[in-house]
């Protein structure tokens, strides 16, 4: 049964396009960050993948420039319950990144400069669902917004898109990471309202 | 980064409570503190949030997140909410919800951004306008600790754009008089109360030199205001000399351009 708050009407300014539950829509671009923003030079940028042996796969900046690169337009949605649509990427994707992969793992750690880490099933990664993105709308990508380069998951929850991205860690069996830590959900789908552990 | 612990349990399931709303009090001409009873509270750390939602006769629902604003009374709880242009949500908890009235919250929410009572190192707060809010609750939880303990030494340095915009003012002048071990400094952008020692401008690194902890005296930092300022406290802090890993930031509105 709902609780009914006397004399709230409400702006229903979300129009017409659908948003997942409990999210507004916004149009500028907060910045959700635990910490300082780091600054990390092009020419030290590594992003490196590690296999659950130990194995492991780097690219420098140049490394990636070189990969093909996919314009991505993706509706974006924070925990923190604004959603933005029709965002603008450019990048690379994690199937061209993981495809000479020798992997039997089921999970991903996310892995930022900086010390954040963040969770995900490796299969949310593969499939055109996830990129190193390193442009936003045309431009490349601010600092505060995770550049030089961000993981992209636009269909969880932004956290997942850990921001100063320095590699991902292949995992046999799922372990939490930053947020997750703290009480946010492992998986974090917004169409499931999978804001916090239990939802 | 450690493992920290979470009121409440990691696990437990946040479900959405009833509240009743049992006082508002105007803190400047566009915030106000929301008293609120909620049956079955688990109780939160200094520096956590909430979400509150609301919900029309229609079933229509909005809800959004803010900042405990005091420690737990038992099951009484405190947000400040600033109203915020063509806000939602805010606008109608500062400018028409009324004693009596109810909504529902979740959370507590949020185990970083925290400050708990057992750290006895020295601590930095730096706020930008209603940023000052989960500080504030650091400040209160210091206190509840109580006297005679070990308490933490706190600066708080807060900017705000006039004296009109000050939330708490008469709060933290009655403590800075009270606690030798509570220093606050305010930073006026624009218009500044006569007499005051430091002329209006934005927050500098003289600021935080002249009003701020030394980096060698490790002191864990929180910055809390709009996108723009944190992300100039945080690299000054960085810049004299603060580990990255002391300084624990929260970041609200949109980004600067």
């Amino acid at each position: 049964m709902n609780i009914i708050t006397r004399g709230f009407r409400g702006r229903r300014r979300d129009g017409g396009r659908q948003l997942p539950p409990g999210q507004y829509l916004t149009h500028d671009f907060p910045v959700l960050s635990a910490g300082p923003t780091p600054r990390i030079p092009l020419d030290a940028w590594e992003f490196t993948v590690t296999t659950e042996d130990g194995e492991r796969q780097s690219w420098s900046w140049t490394d990636l420039m070189a990969l093909p690169t996919e314009s991505i337009t993706a509706d974006i949605h924070c925990v923190t319950r604004w959603s933005k649509l029709d965002t603008v990427w450019r990048g690379v994707s994690l199937d061209t990144l993981l495809e000479n992969l020798q992997t039997e793992a089921d999970f991903a750690m996310a892995v930022s400069y900086g010390g954040y880490t963040t969770n995900l099933p490796l299969e949310d990664l593969l499939d055109g669902k996830a990129w190193i993105a390193y442009e936003y709308d045309g431009e490349e990508l601010a600092p505060e917004h995770g550049g030089p380069a961000r993981l992209l998951v636009p269909h969880l929850y932004l956290w997942k898109s850990a921001k100063w991205i320095r590699g991902i860690d292949l995992m046999l069996r799922d372990s939490p990471g930053f947020w997750e830590q703290l009480g946010y959900h492992d998986y974090g789908d917004p169409w499931r309202e999978q804001r916090y552990q239990g939802d | 980064m450690a493992r920290a612990a979470v009121s409440g349990g990691l696990r437990v399931r946040r479900t959405w409570r009833p509240a009743v709303l049992v006082e508002r009090r105007p803190e400047t001409t566009s915030a106000a503190t929301l008293v609120l009873d909620v049956p079955g509270w688990p109780g939160h750390l200094a520096g956590q949030h909430v979400d509150v939602r609301l919900t029309a006769p229609d079933g229509y629902q909005a809800a959004r997140s803010y900042s405990l604003a005091a420690p737990a009374d038992g099951e009484r709880i405190e947000i400040t909410v600033q109203a915020v242009p063509d806000g939602e949500v805010s606008s109608f908890l500062v400018g028409d919800a009324a004693s009596g009235d109810s909504m529902e919250v979740r959370g507590p929410v949020g185990g970083w951004f925290v400050w708990k009572p057992e750290n006895s190192g020295p601590v930095l707060l730096v706020a930008g306008g209603s940023g000052v809010v989960p500080l504030m609750a650091m400040i209160r939880s210091r206190d509840a600790t109580g006297p005679g303990t070990d308490r933490a030494p706190f600066r708080l340095i807060y900017s705000v754009r006039g004296p009109a915009d000050r939330i708490y003012d008469h709060e933290l002048q009655r403590r800075v008089g009270e606690d030798s071990d509570l220093d606050v400094t305010l930073i006026y952008t624009r218009t500044a109360p006569a007499g005051a020692p430091r002329p209006t401008g934005r927050i500098s690194i003289d600021d935080l030199v002249s009003y701020g902890w030394a980096a060698e005296l490790e002191p864990t930092c929180y910055v809390c205001g709009p996108t723009g300022f944190v992300e100039t406290v945080a690299n000054l802090l960085i810049f004299l000399g603060h580990d990255p890993s002391k300084i624990k930031t929260e970041r609200f509105g949109p980004s600067g351009p």
